[in-house]
């Protein structure tokens, strides 16, 4: 069987060893940074910030470059439809317009919509090798653990975690319904008309939404006669103390927020604006 | 004075969308450290009773109970499911559905976690847990990666790390293979032994839980218990078959050889069996006035595996150089323990996966390049689990739907469903929404969806799983009608009975390589085989020893002919 995408890669590495709730908390925070700001020196700044945790994680490059050029895609995606629909946004933000070439129409490149883009390329740079690595160096239980401890309910949190837990297993059902289906006749595969496809998926998914709902029957049998949910709170096995690098790097990431925050106010607004000195 | 700790008192219960209860006045007490077997056909009650000593009925499923169930002397119904798992601890049926967490470790201190144990409290009682189930050594593996029999030991950890009162199994043979289902009855042996915690087992294949030792048999009929008795006293009555239930097969053989079977002379067990010399005559005589050698005459080849490998990926191959033929005509049977290769073996016959070397010869021609599509119209494969495949509403939909998929005209379509539902002994329910079908009935309306499309070979996974002895008989007498048409039947199967009484031929499988090729008979005497595959050696064979029988292998063989046709007459 495949490995899954995504899935927890065991490492020995100072990432590794932060707990669940800390990389959950740095993550937002840089996620909260990126997502707010414009500025164009910020953004480099966490680009070479997530760089740099991504090579202390000791995560090979290869393990997670399936899903990085999947996003990579949507992310050449987005700034065509961008331009496409909004060619001037640029122009509207910095307030200038230094004309580079027309393509067509009302199409022209403007140097403003470029560095509009780049900011926009950048965010995205900064911000998915730090989403990434939180799902691939963080254990799905300690994953749930953190995000209780971060104030979400434990019955949500688990409920995260076991969805997480059963994807294998679904897929593994789905394969072998889909084998014996296509057995029967159902054609999946691109000879059959899209809509005929569209169809036949149904006597996949009938079978498929029938045994998943047998396994949560069982599932939840199991964990009620476990005791799960009898009180308001619980505990975790997995779940662990705050060591000294999980202070570091909560201050460190506390300290790029404040950082990051003075730097796009000082802008006098969220973006960054090269052109007003030109 | 023994301390009762389940008081069952005139106790009834009613699921609350069924029109009859489903426990009738059960009045029943088990005591402290007591071991008791509950027993009895599908749909007697037992796994009832069960969820009524867990508090799964009436909190989880729901209904109207009347009398007094008392568990430690205290009335459940004013418990909680939560309370009452502080006192029973449940093992359910499959291992693989009931994990939660993902190391043994996490899911071992399941329990633990939602009463707020702190985290060292936690850690030691894992530890103990782990200990007494003996998987300390595997604590941070990942539970789906472990054995049957040690996935096993981890749910038992679970469900025991709280000082509980009483363990509960609810089927823990179901999904094993014969020799783990041994290990897994000696595993609850050795637990309670240790621990002398009352234990509860719901089963149905009676001779695999008399492997070790249980103080009581209660059997369950239609809702009421019918007896309640010490094994010595239980298995010389004729009770248990009358009930559905099989008897251990040397105990049969005794029976129709016209032995009296004693509660004197021990048969709980085989090896504890005292057979005494005129019994042993009278075996003797049995023996020769029945026996006779039947000889198959088959002889043309239908599908030939040559040098077949494989591996789902390039680093770990499944199955190495695997040769062998099926005739036409043929009811043969795979064997092996879990993850030995079986239903990879099926998969590369429909095509779902290629081998990496070898070749798949089907009527003299290599089928390599036929499509999954092409192969289906040879090839037939039905899964374990009808509701693997089951996705229309109606009976007759889901029948035609694999002759619709092809394009077959709609009054062709309607003659040919009729003439399969007419043999599959469904036509009657033509109409039904499958939902009103009993589990055997929808195994046989998916055997009937693959028998449509007209299939020359028909492979099963698992044909009998989960069924009582009725089932078994109607499924594996319909399969063996199917034979003597012509069909030629491939099943993959943990089933010994299976296997001896059904199939003319059993190809073992260990570690990916075929290890025999041999009537079934002689497959389960064969001490070398049964240990590489992890089977289990048939009580008959171990009978015609004991009674000093010249050739046991015969009785084994004789005996199989003359029960199937005895109990089908």
């Amino acid at each position: 069987m495949k490995q899954t995408m995504l899935g927890y890669l065991k490492q020995e590495s100072l990432i590794h060893n932060l707990t669940g709730a800390t990389k959950l908390i740095c993550l937002i925070l840089c996620s909260l940074i990126t997502m707010l700001t414009y500025d164009t020196r910020v953004l480099i700044g966490m680009l070479i910030f997530s760089v740099i945790v991504f090579r202390l994680s000791k995560i090979r490059f290869s393990d997670i470059a399936f899903v990085l050029y999947f996003i990579l895609f949507f992310l050449l995606l987005n700034n065509i439809t961008i331009f496409i629909f909004s060619p001037y946004e640029g122009v509207k933000i910095y307030g200038t317009r230094t004309e580079l070439f027309q393509i067509a129409g009302p199409y022209t490149v403007t140097l403003e919509q470029l560095f509009y883009h780049l900011n926009i390329t950048l965010k995205y740079l900064a911000v998915i090798p730090m989403a990434l690595l939180f799902m691939v160096t963080t254990n799905p239980s300690e994953f749930a653990a953190s995000l209780n401890k971060i104030g979400v309910s434990y019955r949500i949190a688990y409920a995260v975690a076991i969805a997480l837990r059963y994807i294998p297993d679904v897929q593994r059902d789905y394969h072998d319904i889909s084998f014996a289906q296509q057995a029967r006749g159902i054609d999946m595969s691109k000879k059959e008309k899209l809509s005929k496809r569209i169809k036949n998926i149904t006597a996949i998914l009938m079978p498929l939404i029938f045994s998943s709902l047998q396994r949560i029957e069982t599932i939840s049998c199991a964990m009620e006669l476990r005791a799960f949910g009898n009180h308001k709170k619980r505990t975790w096995y997995r779940e662990r103390d705050f060591g000294i690098g999980d202070y570091i790097a909560l201050v460190l990431v506390i300290f790029l927020f404040v950082v990051a925050s003075v730097i796009t106010l000082s802008n006098g607004g969220r973006f960054f604006n090269p052109f007003k000195s030109i | 004075m023994r301390q009762p700790v389940i008081e069952f008192d005139n106790f009834s219960f009613q699921y609350r969308a069924q029109a009859h209860p489903t426990l009738n006045h059960i009045n029943l007490t088990i005591y402290e450290g007591e071991k008791v077997l509950i027993i009895g056909p599908s749909g007697c009650g037992k796994s009832t009773l069960s969820n009524c000593i867990n508090g799964l009925v009436p909190f989880y499923y729901e209904g109207e109970i009347s009398g007094s169930l008392k568990i430690k002397g205290k009335e459940t119904r004013e418990m909680s499911i939560f309370e009452l798992s502080g006192q029973v601890g449940t093992v359910l049926q499959d291992p693989d559905s009931q994990f939660i967490g993902l190391t043994v470790a996490e899911d071992i201190a399941f329990k633990l976690e939602n009463e707020c144990n702190v985290r060292e409290v936690m850690e030691k009682k894992v530890a103990r847990a782990a200990k007494i189930v003996d998987i300390d050594y595997h604590l941070e593996e990942e539970p789906h990666n472990l054995s049957g029999g040690q996935k096993q030991r981890v749910t038992l950890a679970g469900g025991m790390v709280e000082d509980i009162a009483i363990l509960l199994f609810d089927e823990p043979l179901a999904s094993l293979d014969p020799a783990t289902g041994k290990a897994a009855m000696e595993l609850i042996e050795e637990v309670q032994m240790r621990t002398n915690k009352t234990t509860v087992i719901i089963e149905h294949r009676l001779e695999d839980v008399l492997h070790c030792h249980v103080d009581r048999i209660i059997v369950m009929n239609e809702g009421n218990i019918v007896a309640d008795k010490k094994p010595n006293e239980l298995l010389p009555l004729n009770l248990l078959s009358e009930t559905g239930i099989r008897e251990p097969l040397y105990i049969t053989a005794l029976k129709y050889a016209g032995c009296e079977v004693k509660a004197e002379s021990n048969p709980q067990h085989i090896d504890t069996l005292k057979v005494g010399s005129s019994c042993r005559d009278k075996l003797v005589k049995w023996y020769t006035r029945i026996s006779e050698e039947r000889v198959s005459n088959k002889n043309q080849t239908l599908l030939e595996f040559q040098n077949i490998s494989f591996g789902y990926n390039a680093q770990k191959e499944i199955l190495h150089d695997v040769n062998f033929e099926v005739k036409k005509g043929d009811m043969i049977s795979i064997v092996g323990k879990n993850g030995a290769g079986k239903s990879t073996l099926s998969k590369l016959l429909c095509g779902f996966y290629k081998p990496t070397s070898g070749r798949i010869i089907f009527n003299g021609r290599d089928i390599e390049e036929d499509t999954i599509k092409e192969r289906a119209e040879k090839i037939g494969m039905v899964m374990q689990n009808p509701n693997q495949m089951i996705s229309k509403a109606m009976i007759f939909d889901e029948v035609a739907l694999g002759l619709r998929a092809r394009g077959v005209p709609e009054e062709q379509v309607a003659l040919r469903v009729h003439e399969v539902l007419k043999v599959c002994g469904l036509y009657p329910f033509r109409k039904w929404p499958i939902s009103a079908l009993s589990f055997g009935q929808k195994k046989r309306v998916t055997i009937a969806a693959i028998l449509v499309l007209k299939p020359e070979v028909l492979i099963l996974d698992e044909p009998t799983a989960g069924q009582d002895f009725k089932h078994y008989t109607e499924i594996m007498e319909f399969l063996k009608a199917l034979n003597k048409e012509g069909m030629t039947i491939i099943m993959i199967t943990h089933d010994m009975h299976l296997m001896l009484e059904y199939t003319d031929r059993t190809i073992v499988l260990s570690e990916g390589y075929t290890i025999a090729d041999d009537i079934g008979a002689n497959v389960l005497t064969d001490r070398a085989i049964i240990g590489k595959a992890n089977l289990k050696e048939t009580s008959l064979y171990k009978l015609a020893v004991k009674a000093g029988l010249e050739n046991p292998r015969g009785f084994v063989k004789c005996f199989i002919d003359y029960d199937r046709r005895t109990r089908t007459r």
